[in-house]
């Protein structure tokens, strides 16, 4: 009789966890607009008719029929420059994302497997990375060996990397517990074949979160390098630079300025929106006993996810 | 439906304390029920035990005598009358008034109920209506109710400095600061060691004799709720089913799901084996027309499922909700039958000498030595903390922190996993306690179950599957299982798959460990009676870890008793059941909550 | 009441913060000193003449083992003495020290009105969660956590400073030798960006903390134990909910040392964090190893401060069992 009460849920990782994130629809809209706007900056440079580095008119022109959004502080189109300032941002976001998710996951399911010696080690050296004012630290190696695209990939990597051992440690220790993980070692599975096949299998949901939550902050970071005139080539256009060089005309073209803020904020904002629903569809889902006895009454309740829902994004980065 | 009580000691009292007509509670978006038309009253000093298994609704109808529902649920009709008042008239506020005064609870877990950072005396002070007039003494007053240390050292103490049964202790002080009219307890002894359970029951019922308050006790445990209330009413799928005096009900059970119940707990004084039943339970949104137990139900005719059963009367206040109760024969249960030979006759599967186990620097099992026969049983039972599932994951390779000898089929056994042969960590079975953590979320069943073949005898795909489908079908389970996800069984079904997991690979020996106490007792007797078959048919030995004495016995044919990493008691089941010598052994036998069948 | 597992607990995080601190040190300098090849050439860039090399050589020391040079700076620190400026030769901490009293004038203001503003909302947002307060302000908040503070601080000055609203100042520029407090009104736009920036933080924090102990057995408990709401509220709840919270207000403060850099340069404040910059752009190394020290010791500070306030709050932690004799 229990045949008929089971059907619709496949229940394997990634697709429930879709399945429960899309009724969530303020994530499909976080989504779309992360999508758009990375579309946009990625077939931007196709659409601009005119390149990034002419000078099209006097600095500072307000919008006209020539330079739809003026001109900046040197008197090129701003317009074509928005098109184009998108691609170093979002392949260094995206490249330092990966990078630094990697490198924590693998920290921390290791650290969350093996615990003992080697877990104390690791946990005790996040802790000490934790301990510095990272983006201070970003600035002092940038200054020394000067704004290089690969330093600030890795710097912002780096950064990630204790936060994101820490949660997915915290997520690996608490499978490792189970008692699945337990049967495998008494029939004698190797290490590597359940750090892979029995542990890696659960991690799938929060990994998904962490990736969308660090390449909002990698966003945050690489543009705010940018606008302190720290990226590597200041002859690319780049959202977080225009908005420092053409500050000073912020009466005459208040766009020059305006137009990569509220890009960079409707991004910012849309793959937040976007990792925080996943999050909460995370916690929704049913990591252990979906049907716990115990919990009878409460579960039949429709215990919803209001409560302890706001860990992914409410942690302090930097 | 106006029952007094019948009890000697208390006074009949004409007005009652309670009175639940026609309770109706459902998911509050959906409208969907939990529980519906539950009625029935209580006389001052009577103990009500509501009874009833996961889902049932047990728990919602006690917390709405408080005028309360957990998050997510409504209380959408019916009256509750405690003093003439019903409660479910009154607005936030003066419910709020009601609470602590007319009617309280002891929690289900002390441990989580009393705040963390309010001292004990501040917890018991603010029960009291007047706070700004509480002393001291009436603080010892009520810890001398309760048999609590009347200190006021106790009394600055935070609730983590207690142990479980302090806690259970200030949980009872807290409902009877008041002196309330009812109190309602929500299995409140879940967590505590059986004589702990014995000694609060204790206190429990004086106090409720004493003071003529009249109690709900909210339980799974129909021996427990047999030993203290007056009244029982059964809850099946959010109703109640039956419904009498407490003799009445247990000697004389009307309805087929009480009747099942009843021989689905292991009793120690009872010779039948358990029986299971079969299936589970429909979900709140599954409930159909008809009689919810029809499903389950050996009697069940047509019209029991289209028909609504009505409550029949059968005598002095007995009341059932069955359209065949009195048609139905009362069904012997078969006679226990363990067949008793000489197991030691037979080969040695398993030979423990002078095992110690070690946590930290701390020795927590102190030397056990002990055999397990080919074919034979053996049952591990202890307190928790007694060591017995340590000894259970010292023997599968699992804890390793441990010194002593380990022969299983004639050879040593390392003592961890990792360093033990192939053939000996394929041979050596372990089952976990809690089905719902023991199945990889992220696997299907087939997955799982096959694990062991591809590590222990790898071969081709098909042949992988028809051996998981066997392993599936000894116990019971259709080959449509091979291919779902752990979420979507029910624990029984969890645990049996775990049972295939560990037998698809043809072991020698199996362990046990407390495989059935995350289950409720109905699915619980199916599991023992299916690993007594299957032991018996496979002619394995076997490691029974148990807490509970009544299981023991149901399946094992010697047991050992643990007391503090040490076994105070080895012997044959009959032999320490009857004449126990170890005073541990003497101690849970006297404080298992068990009833009388005698009249069965 | 000291026991001892409190005390070995302080003593441990002190111990591991003096390490951090070391560990910052020893970074610092080596980064500064090893990694570019030679700090001389680097500060110089591309205007070094040999003689100038030699200078900057000898006044970094760099002709010295590595330890030796490592030592004559850590205590050089440690006696108030830190060196002097390679760009004007000035003594860095009459540079830096201006500067830092500033942006601790900047991080109080923001403390002060953050702080208590982001709890009660968030506590507020807690207790009437699922209504439209709570929405409304989550959803706010949601948006505010994503957004780096340069975006937040042009924004601000997009609204408020330019033709749509022109209320307050676009840059904060003080003149050589008076202070920021003689003129209030540039502090406004800094401390309101800072202010904005934390605000998610705390709000989201305090309210999953309130929401988490809200729905706790105990609470429950309580409830039914027919207690008046405020009490509830106030005795019961929040009290629970303190530790993380005000641990969430250090950590928040920790990360506003090293956030203030980047909203410093938006509004060209005269603090500690445009002075880094300066002195990137201009390879002042002692001034960036001082100013980094600086933020990195209040960093781990405020991150000590944020445990040992979380231990005192947690009686599990502060007490022993409870002895039946």
């Amino acid at each position: 009789m229990a045949n008929d009460l089971i059907s619709k849920n496949r229940s394997g990782s990634g697709y429930a966890l879709w399945r429960r994130m899309s009724e969530l629809k303020a994530g499909l809209v976080g989504l779309a607009i992360g999508l758009i706007i990375i579309g946009g900056a990625l077939i931007g440079p196709l659409l601009a008719t005119v390149s990034p580095t002419d000078f099209v008119g006097a600095p500072f022109d307000p919008p006209s029929q020539d330079a739809m959004l003026g001109t900046d502080f040197m008197g090129r189109d701003v317009l074509s420059r928005v098109l184009h300032g998108g691609t170093q941002i979002l392949g260094l976001s995206a490249l330092a994302t990966v990078i630094g998710v990697l490198i924590g996951t693998l920290l921390g399911i290791v650290g969350g497997y093996l615990k003992g010696r080697t877990d104390d080690i690791i946990m005790r050296l996040l802790d000490v990375a934790m301990a510095f004012p990272q983006t201070v630290l970003a600035l002092l190696f940038i200054s020394i060996v000067g704004p290089k695209s690969w330093l600030i990939a890795i710097l912002v990597a780096a950064i990630h990397i204790p936060q994101v051992a820490r949660v997915m440690r915290s997520v690996a220790l608490r499978v490792s517990e189970e008692d699945y993980i337990r049967y495998a070692e008494a029939i004698g599975v190797s290490m590597t074949r359940i750090i892979t096949r029995e542990i890696l299998p659960n991690l799938t949901a929060p990994l998904m979160v962490e990736l969308g939550l660090r390449f909002t902050y990698s966003i945050a970071l690489i543009a705010g390098l940018g606008f302190l005139g720290l990226m590597a080539d200041p002859s690319i256009p780049d959202w977080g630079m225009m908005v420092n060089e053409n500050r000073i005309g912020l009466l005459s073209n208040a766009w020059a300025v305006a137009t990569p803020v509220l890009i960079l904020a409707v991004l910012t904002i849309g793959t937040n929106i976007f990792a925080d629903s996943l999050g909460r569809s995370n916690r929704g889902m049913p990591s252990g006993p979906a049907d716990d006895p115990k919990d009878d009454e409460k579960l039949s309740a429709g215990k919803t996810l209001e409560t302890n829902s706001d860990n992914a994004a409410g942690e302090i980065r930097g | 439906m106006i029952m007094i009580q019948n009890n000697a000691n208390a006074q009949p009292v004409p007005n009652l304390a309670l009175e639940v007509r026609d309770l109706r509670v459902s998911i509050a978006r959906t409208n969907v029920d939990i529980v519906k038309s539950v009625s029935f009253s209580l006389a001052p000093g009577e103990i009500l035990g509501l009874v009833g298994e996961s889902g049932s609704g047990k728990t919602t109808v006690g917390l709405s005598a408080l005028g309360y529902c957990r998050k997510g649920l409504a209380i959408s009709g019916g009256s509750i009358i405690i003093d003439g008042q019903d409660v479910l008239s009154l607005s936030p506020r003066q419910r709020q008034k009601v609470r602590g005064r007319l009617v309280s609870l002891i929690p289900q877990d002390p441990g989580t109920a009393l705040n963390p950072i309010l001292r004990i005396g501040t917890q018991l002070a603010e029960c009291f209506d007047h706070r700004s007039s509480v002393t001291e003494q009436m603080l010892m007053e009520l810890l001398r109710l309760v048999k609590l240390p009347e200190s006021s050292g106790f009394l600055r103490a935070y609730p983590h400095q207690l142990s479980g049964g302090q806690q259970q202790r200030v949980g009872i002080a807290m409902a009877f600061a008041n002196r309330p009219r009812v109190i309602v307890m929500d299995e409140p002894t879940t967590g505590l060691d059986v004589t702990t359970q014995s000694h609060v029951l204790d206190t429990i019922r004086g106090l409720c004799r004493e003071h003529s308050v009249a109690a709900i006790y909210v339980s799974h445990d129909l021996a427990v709720v047999g030993a203290l209330c007056d009244r029982i009413a059964v809850m099946y799928s959010g109703q109640i089913v039956e419904h009498g005096s407490a003799s009445q009900l247990l000697s004389n059970p009307a309805h087929p799901y009480t009747r099942a119940l009843i021989h689905a707990v292991p009793d120690l004084d009872r010779d039948s084996a358990v029986s299971g039943i079969p299936g589970s339970a429909p979900e709140p949104t599954r409930r159909t027309i008809g009689c919810a137990f029809a499903p389950r139900c050996e009697s069940a005719e047509q019209r029991c499922r289209t028909l609504t059963p009505p409550t029949k009367e059968l005598n002095g206040g007995h009341y059932v909700n069955c359209i065949r109760a009195g048609e139905i024969r009362k069904v012997e249960p078969s006679v226990r039958s363990i067949q008793v030979e000489a197991f030691s006759d037979r080969q040695v599967a398993l030979e423990v000498s002078n095992l110690e186990a070690f946590h930290g620097a701390s020795r927590i099992l102190k030397g056990l030595s002990f055999t397990i026969h080919r074919g034979s049983c053996v049952a591990l039972v202890g307190e928790s903390g007694s060591g017995k599932t340590t000894t259970a994951r010292c023997l599968a390779g699992l804890h390793g922190n441990q010194s002593g000898r380990i022969i299983f089929d004639g050879e040593v056994v390392a003592p961890h996993a990792s360093q033990r042969s192939a053939s000996a960590r394929q041979r050596i079975q372990y089952i976990f306690q809690n089905p719902y953590a023991s199945l990889n979320p992220r696997k299907t069943i087939g997955q799982s179950v096959a694990m062991a073949v591809e590590q222990f005898e790898p071969m081709s795909v098909v042949e992988t599957r028809k051996r998981v489908l066997a392993a599936l079908d000894e116990v019971s389970l259709p080959s449509g299982f091979a291919d779902r996800y752990p979420q979507q069984l029910s624990g029984g079904q969890r645990q049996r798959v775990a049972i295939a997991r560990a037998l698809i690979v043809k072991p020698k020996l199996l362990i046990c460990d407390e495989v059935t106490s995350a289950l409720d007792v109905s699915v619980q007797a199916v599991v023992v009676e299916l690993l007594e078959q299957l032991q018996r048919d496979h002619d394995l030995a076997m490691l029974f870890v148990t807490h509970n004495l009544a299981v023991a016995s149901n399946i094992a044919q010697h047991v050992a008793v643990m007391q503090n990493g040490s076994i105070v008691e080895f012997g044959k089941v009959e032999d320490v059941l009857r004449t126990p010598v170890a005073s541990e052994t003497q101690r849970l036998l006297r404080d298992t909550p068990r009833f009388s069948f005698a009249m069965l | 009441m000291v026991s001892s597992p409190m005390l070995r607990f302080t003593i441990r995080r002190v111990f591991l913060g003096a390490l951090t601190l070391l560990a910052v040190c020893v970074i610092v300098f080596a980064a500064t000193q090893i990694l570019p090849g030679d700090a001389a050439r680097a500060v110089l860039g591309r205007n070094a003449t040999p003689e100038r090399l030699m200078e900057i050589r000898a006044q970094l020391q760099l002709d010295r083992p590595m330890i030796i040079q490592f030592w004559s700076w850590f205590s050089g620190i440690l006696t108030g003495d830190p060196g002097q400026s390679l760009v004007n030769g000035m003594r860095v901490i009459d540079i830096v020290y201006p500067r830092a009293v500033n942006s601790a004038v900047l991080l109080v203001l923001t403390f002060l009105a953050s702080v208590p503003l982001s709890i009660a909302l968030g506590v507020i947002a807690a207790l009437y969660v699922g209504r439209v307060v709570d929405t409304s302000l989550s959803v706010i908040a949601l948006a505010l956590a994503a957004l780096p503070e340069f975006v937040v601080g042009i924004l601000l000055i997009l609204l408020l400073s330019t033709s749509l609203f022109h209320i307050f100042p676009a840059v904060s520029l003080v003149p050589p030798g008076s202070s920021v407090l003689q003129n209030p009104i540039i502090l406004v736009m800094p401390v309101l960006t800072l202010s904005v920036v934390c605000f998610p933080y705390l709000f989201r924090m305090t309210r999953s903390a309130v929401l988490e102990v809200l729905a706790s057995e105990y609470i429950e408990m309580a409830r039914l134990k027919g207690i008046s709401t405020l009490r509830l509220v106030f005795l019961h709840a929040l009290p629970n909910a303190l530790a993380p919270v005000v641990q969430v207000v250090a950590l928040t403060l920790a990360y506003l040392a090293g956030g203030v850099v980047l909203v410093e340069f938006v509004f060209g404040y005269p603090g500690i964090g445009q002075g880094l910059l300066d002195a990137v752009v201009a390879r002042d190394i002692p001034v960036i190893q001082l100013t980094v020290l600086l933020l990195a010791t209040v960093y781990v500070l405020l991150n000590l401060v944020a445990d040992l306030i979380a231990m005192l709050l947690t009686p599990k932690m502060s007490a022993r069992q409870w002895q039946t004799t």
